[in-house]
Order: C-alpha cells, then sequence, then structure tokens
C-alpha cells in the first residue's frame, strides 16, 4: 500500500520536475540573449581592461632592461611612496570634510524644498540643480578664473573694504578652493535624490504626527530623515568612492594655481601621470588598484557602521 | 501578419548593420599609423605619397602650404594635436601602443633622448642630414645628436636673454644690469622706491632654470650613447646650488615673482607692467605678442638686453627650447619622411614669414646671416635691432647641452622643488640635493648604471 502510493507519488514528482524542466530553457535564452548586448559591453569595457590593468601590474618595465615580472613588488612601493600615501592621506581628509559639507546643505535644501509649496519651488530646484549639468571642466575652468587675482572679483570686492583677497589657490587655502567647488558642483544632485526620496513618504504618517502634537522639528528630525535614510546611504556611498577618486577639478587648476598642486596631488593624478607622462604604465596601474584598495576598505567600514539589524554586515 | 511581423526586425537590424558598416573610415593613403584623411592642410597634388605631422608652430599652416607647393615628390599632411606636454603625451602614447603615431614629429631638443632611448625615432644621419649639416651652427646640430647619430633636423632655437620694460627702468633709474650682482641691486632699488617686482621665478619653467644652471658651469648630465646604460647625474654641484639659492634668495626678499609661466595671471602681470624683466628665450617676443602683449597701453614698452652673466669677461650664452622635425620609428617610408624633416620649414619664404612674425628664432644660417633677419627692427621691441644686439650673438656663442633620457621625470622633480622654495620651507641648495636624490633614485630604478 504505502510502495504503490509513494510510486505514485514518484512519478507525479517527476512529471512535474519535467513540466518544469521545459519551459525554464527557452525563458533562460531568452532571459541572456536580453542581458547578452549589455553584458558583452561590459565585459570588454570594464571586466577585460580591469584584468589587462592587473596584469599590467605585476610587471616593471625599465628605460634599460625591458620589461620583468616583478609580481607584487609594484604594490609594495606604491604603498610606501610618500607620493601615493600623502595623495591618499589628501583625498581622505578631503571626503571628511567636503562629505558632510555637502550632504547637510543637499539635505537642508531638500527639506525646505519639500516643506515650502509654491511656484518659486520649482525655479529653486531647477537653480540648485543647474551646477550639475555644467560639466566639472568648464566649471573648474570658471572657478580658476573666479579665484584669479587679476581675472576674478574677488580682489574688487575685498578692495571696497580696502583688504587684500584670500588666495584660494595658494597652498594654504587650496583645500577649501576645492571643496567649495565640488559643493557648488554636487549639492544640486544629491538635493535631487533626497527630494525625490522625501516624496515618496507617505502624508498621513505627517497628519498622525501634527495629532499626537509633534513640532515641525520634531516631525523632520524624527520622521523624514530617518525614512529616507536608504536614500542617505547610497549617496553616501557614491559620494565617497567619487571623492576619493577626485581628480578633475585639481588637474584642471594645476595651471592656474602656481604649483601649490602637483602632478601627484590626488592618487588618480598620480596615476595618470604615471601612465601618461612618463609611459608606466605599470606603476600607473598599480596605483590605480592600489587607490580601488583604498575605496573597497572605506566603503566598507562605512557600510559596517550604518549597518542596520538583519543585514549581512552585522 | 506572421511574416510582416518577422519582416520588420530583420529589416531594421539589416539597415543597422548597414549603416554601421558605412560608418567605418577609408583605409589611409600615407604611411605611418596615423590617419592621412585627417590633415589639417588640403592637399591638392592627390597622385603624391603622402608623409603624416605633427607640429604647433603658429604658422604652420603657411609653411606646409609652401612646402607642398613647391615640392613635387611628397605632400604633407599636417595636425597639430597640442602645444608641448599635451603633444608629448599623445606622442608617447602612440610609442607604447605600437600605432598611431606620424611620420614626422615636432620635439623640442630637450626631449630627443628621452624618445631616442625608447627608439621611437630614428637615425637620420644617412637619409641626407650630411647635406643640411652645414647650414647650422654647432649647438644646434649637437643639441639634434646622440653620438654621431642624429635624431632630427633642427628648425628654431630659444637663445635667452633678458626682456624689460623700458618704462619701468627710466622711472627708477636703471640700467641693463650686466651681471647677476647687478640684477640683484637694481631688484633692491626697485623695491626699496616702491615700484614693482624685478623678475619672476616660476615653478614651471625647469628648463629655463636649467639653463642658467648650466650659464654657470653646471653639467648636468652626461651620457655617451655608444654606453647607453650608464649614465653621470650631477644636479647638486656647487654651479647648480649657487643658482637656485640666488633665485631662492630673489623670493624670499620679495624682489621676484612666484607665478607660474604662461598663464593668463602672468600675461595680464607681464600686460600691466608687475614685472620689470623677463628672462626668457628668443621665441618670448612671438608668443607674447600671440597673447596680446604689446598691442595695448604696453605697446613700445619693451626692449631686451644680453643675459646677466655671473663673470662679464668670460659670458656663456644659454638656449631654452628650440624644437626640431624626427622621424619616427612607426614611419613606413623613413627616408621620404627625412627629406619632409629637411625640408619643411627650410626654405626662404617659410623661415622668412616665420622669423619677420617672430613666431621662431630659425636655427638655418641661411636666416642668421641674412642681413635682413640681423637688422630687422623688431616691432614688439620698438624698433630695437633685437637679433644684432642681442639675439644672433646669443646664437651664435651657444655650444649645445646633454640632456637625459628621462627629461619629462626631471623637469618634473624640478617643479616639485621650486614648489617648495616658493613656499619657503627648504634652501635652494636644499633643493638641488633633493633633485639630485630624486633622479638619481629613478635612474637607477630604470636599470641605469649612475656614474
Amino acid at each position: 500500500m504505502t510502495i504503490s502510493i509513494s510510486k505514485d507519488a514518484r512519478r507525479g514528482r517527476k512529471r512535474t520536475r519535467q513540466v518544469r524542466g521545459r519551459t525554464p530553457v527557452r525563458e533562460h535564452v531568452t532571459g541572456w540573449l536580453f542581458v547578452g548586448p549589455f553584458g558583452l559591453v561590459f565585459v570588454a569595457l570594464l571586466i577585460a581592461p580591469l584584468a589587462y590593468a592587473l596584469y599590467l601590474s605585476l610587471f616593471q618595465k625599465k628605460l634599460i632592461g625591458g620589461t620583468s615580472f616583478v609580481f607584487l613588488d609594484n604594490y609594495a612601493k606604491a604603498f610606501t611612496d610618500p607620493s601615493f600615501l600623502d595623495g591618499a592621506w589628501f583625498v581622505l581628509r578631503f571626503s571628511l570634510v567636503a562629505i558632510p559639507v555637502q550632504i547637510v546643505i543637499a539635505l537642508a535644501m531638500a527639506l525646505i524644498l519639500d516643506a515650502v509649496t509654491s511656484a518659486f519651488v520649482r525655479f529653486s530646484r531647477l537653480m540648485v540643480f543647474l551646477p550639475y549639468a555644467i560639466p566639472t571642466v568648464i566649471g573648474a575652468v570658471m572657478w580658476g578664473f573666479l579665484y584669479s587675482k587679476s581675472f576674478g572679483p574677488l580682489t574688487d570686492i575685498f578692495g571696497l573694504f580696502g583688504a587684500s583677497p584670500p588666495d584660494f589657490l595658494s597652498s594654504h587655502l587650496i583645500f577649501y578652493g576645492l571643496l567649495n567647488i565640488v559643493t557648488w558642483q554636487w549639492a544640486g544632485y544629491y538635493m535631487i535624490i533626497l527630494y525625490a526620496a522625501l516624496q515618496g513618504i507617505d502624508p498621513t504618517l505627517y497628519e498622525a504626527a501634527r495629532i499626537d502634537g509633534a513640532s515641525g522639528w520634531q516631525v523632520t528630525l524624527r520622521i523624514k530623515i530617518p525614512l529616507i535614510s536608504p536614500a542617505l546611504i547610497l549617496i553616501l556611498v557614491f559620494a565617497l568612492i567619487g571623492t576619493l577618486q577626485f581628480f578633475n577639478e585639481p588637474q584642471i587648476l594645476r595651471y592656474l594655481a602656481a604649483g601649490t598642486i602637483g602632478p601627484d596631488f590626488t592618487p588618480n593624478m598620480y596615476a595618470y601621470q604615471q601612465a601618461f607622462a612618463l609611459a608606466n604604465f605599470n606603476y600607473g596601474s598599480t596605483i590605480s588598484f592600489a587607490l580601488g584598495g583604498v575605496v573597497f576598505v572605506c566603503v566598507y567600514i562605512f557600510m559596517f557602521l550604518t549597518r542596520k539589524r538583519g543585514s549581512f554586515l552585522s | 501578419m506572421k511574416i510582416r511581423r518577422r519582416l520588420l526586425p530583420a529589416v531594421s537590424a539589416l539597415a543597422l548593420v548597414s549603416a554601421l558598416v558605412a560608418c567605418s573610415s577609408d583605409d589611409d593613403g600615407g604611411g605611418g599609423g596615423a590617419d592621412a584623411s585627417s590633415c589639417t592642410n588640403t592637399i591638392t597634388k592627390k597622385d603624391l605619397p603622402v608623409v603624416t605631422l605633427w607640429a604647433w608652430y603658429p604658422n604652420m599652416d603657411r609653411v606646409v602650404e609652401n612646402f607642398n607647393q613647391q615640392n613635387n615628390e611628397v605632400q604633407v599632411c599636417w595636425t597639430n594635436v597640442g602645444q608641448g606636454g599635451d603633444a608629448y603625451d599623445k606622442f608617447q602614447t602612440a610609442i607604447s601602443a605600437g600605432t598611431g603615431a606620424p611620420d614626422v614629429v615636432m620635439i623640442e631638443m630637450d626631449r630627443i633622448p628621452t624618445f631616442q632611448i625608447q627608439k621611437a625615432i630614428v637615425d637620420i644621419s644617412d637619409f641626407g642630414a650630411a647635406d643640411v649639416k652645414a647650414n647650422f651652427g654647432t649647438g644646434a646640430w649637437k643639441d639634434v645628436s646622440v653620438g654621431d647619430a642624429v635624431y632630427g633636423a633642427p628648425i628654431d632655437g630659444g637663445p635667452v636673454a633678458m626682456i624689460y620694460r623700458k618704462d619701468v627702468f627710466t622711472k627708477y633709474g636703471i640700467t641693463p644690469p650686466r651681471t647677476w650682482a647687478e640684477y640683484e641691486q637694481a631688484a633692491q632699488k626697485v623695491k626699496d622706491a616702491g615700484g614693482p617686482l624685478f623678475g619672476d621665478f616660476g615653478a614651471n619653467v625647469p628648463a629655463l632654470i636649467m639653463a642658467l644652471q648650466i650659464q654657470k658651469g653646471a653639467t648636468p648630465y652626461t651620457y655617451d650613447s655608444a654606453q647607453p646604460q650608464t649614465i653621470g647625474i650631477n644636479l647638486n654641484d656647487q654651479a647648480s646650488k649657487d643658482v637656485l639659492d640666488y633665485w631662492a634668495g630673489l623670493v624670499k626678499k620679495g624682489l621676484v615673482g612666484k607665478q607660474d609661466q604662461f598663464t593668463p595671471e602672468y600675461i595680464s602681470g607681464v600686460i600691466n607692467g608687475d614685472y620689470a624683466t623677463y628672462v626668457s628665450a628668443a621665441w618670448a617676443p612671438g608668443y607674447l605678442t600671440g597673447a596680446g602683449v604689446g598691442q595695448g597701453q604696453d605697446t613700445g614698452k619693451f626692449a631686451v638686453a644680453p643675459l646677466p652673466q655671473w663673470d662679464p669677461n668670460n659670458p656663456v650664452q644659454v638656449n631654452w627650447g628650440g624644437s626640431a622635425f624626427s622621424v619616427t620609428s612607426q614611419s613606413k617610408n623613413p627616408e621620404l619622411a627625412a627629406k619632409v624633416a629637411f625640408g619643411v620649414y627650410a626654405d626662404e619664404k617659410s623661415l622668412t614669414d616665420g622669423w619677420t612674425n617672430q613666431i621662431i628664432f630659425p636655427l638655418s644660417l641661411k636666416a642668421i646671416n641674412d642681413p635682413k633677419f640681423v637688422d630687422l627692427k623688431v616691432a614688439f621691441f620698438n624698433g630695437q635691432q633685437a637679433n644684432k644686439e642681442v639675439y644672433v650673438p646669443a646664437a651664435n656663442a651657444y655650444k649645445g647641452m646633454t640632456y637625459s633620457p628621462f627629461g619629462q621625470y626631471y623637469f618634473d622633480a624640478m617643479t616639485k622643488q621650486f614648489a617648495e622654495i616658493i613656499k619657503g620651507s627648504i634652501s635652494g641648495s636644499q633643493a638641488a640635493d633633493r633633485i639630485q636624490e630624486d633622479v638619481t633614485k629613478y635612474a637607477k630604478e630604470q636599470g641605469f648604471t649612475v656614474q
């Protein structure tokens, strides 16, 4: 009795397995066909160059003696290279200051625009977002001229008070000069993302909070911000990755900054100099991967610190 | 119904594929890796072989036109890929990639060993060098040679002199200083009277400072192409230290500016008379005119005097920049390319156009000895016969220099230390020591035996 039932059951299972097996194959193939073009581009333009760069970083090319396999010697050199370490320390410091500044400004503007309802809101949204629409190179050149002592407005403005203008391209103030440009360019972009996240909050929550007697500040701090924390974490990660790879603005401002910005000011600039000015592609690849390692460590630490209960990092 | 549904995607796919095929470029007609169909100039004699050229002289379009019109053996296809460092980066990338380099490339003299050691440029001594050698001075010929081999056809040079503002000098009662000691005294006098900065020490002009160190007797490099793996590096001898200490002193006392040269800031300073002197090469007037100097309120206020000397009884003339045309190893027909290298910018029409408009200081003796060139009343200097008084004697007395095969690294190392001098954190001697250490370490890493 039991045997026949189980036999039937097994047969039934086999049949359903066969039925389930026929359609998935076609679905598999269709799925792969859709992913195919992207996959091809992804492998050809991202994976393959990464693999080649990794391969290059294991070799060393000398003017006398040609190319030789040195395994991890290049990495040992990179992590004891003062140019790389100073550059990495600079981008770390820069990130620790620039990211909170940008996020606070973006958050404040998003909250204000969310709370205010008038025709002015749309206009302000556009104006705040506009700097992001300007290519970073043009923005940097523009700010370079604004900071200039002969061409910029600072000389005239400070001249009204009889003072000499601060030189944002000097070695003391270059940090703040770059900070200003980056904030101007990116705060609008982050603001739009946070604004969109705020729009996604159910307004009945605000009603409930008001009924419970919450003040405006309490609504903002206890309801709005916690509910958009996924978006906040997301843009913080993007900002961290982007700022650690800082390249555009310092590279453009090099020629306007009278020696303040050397070719190894940030690790990405150092990699560029090694690869294209000195034709040292092997060491340039090493620097790129070393920087990638630094970025990975920083992002991991950040995600660990902001982990939620139940996620894979806790 | 079903056929139409299958036909539409098939037809659109076919259209897309044929569009892609049509987009691909035709095969080029010239030698080398650079595409001959992307010239800036137009080639009219289409049946002749084409040689590709990268150069950035401001009047290159006229020069190429002259050559193409006069020549019935070969035509030149010219592109301007950028000035100086930009062009070298592109050329270096093409060398590393193995394709993409032109047949002939414009290289400044101080970079020739850099490309020669990578075997990126070819020895053209067998392709007609002997015929033209007599047209050039010793200094010019030495700069394009590595040992007995010749790696470029010299075009223009940069004898160094001192350009100054006549109005500033008259106002503060200064006569052009003949020695560096007088230079410092004059600078102090102008500063005490409340005048402008006397000159500029830019971090981005290491080639000029190297020339000034050689003026005092330094020999930065000893390099023999017969033994390419050995090199002598001497960047912190007493002469080099003295020159850097001198300029560091001027910076510290506030007698000279700290601005990077070739920037809009610097040009506006020159126009406004913020710098009483500008120690620079013979191509400076052409460059400054192109940048807008000497055309507004500062018209006719400039003059030029010979470079101040350390020892007025033993004057030494030096050179900054100057360039040559080299044949690249990626050229499919080096002999033809060499003909172009020696022929372009060597005809009278192009040379005259070059020096009349102060675009170049020609190295060809045909031009230097031409009385029209020598007696030229240079407009930038308000009619002063600058060539006769200053530049031609300087060019004739120039003996040539030995450059290193890692010029880019050396200049970057100097720029880094100059920035420290400008900040005031190190002295000139310390900078020289650091440069020596930096460059020696790099040379050893690259496999050289450093003497």
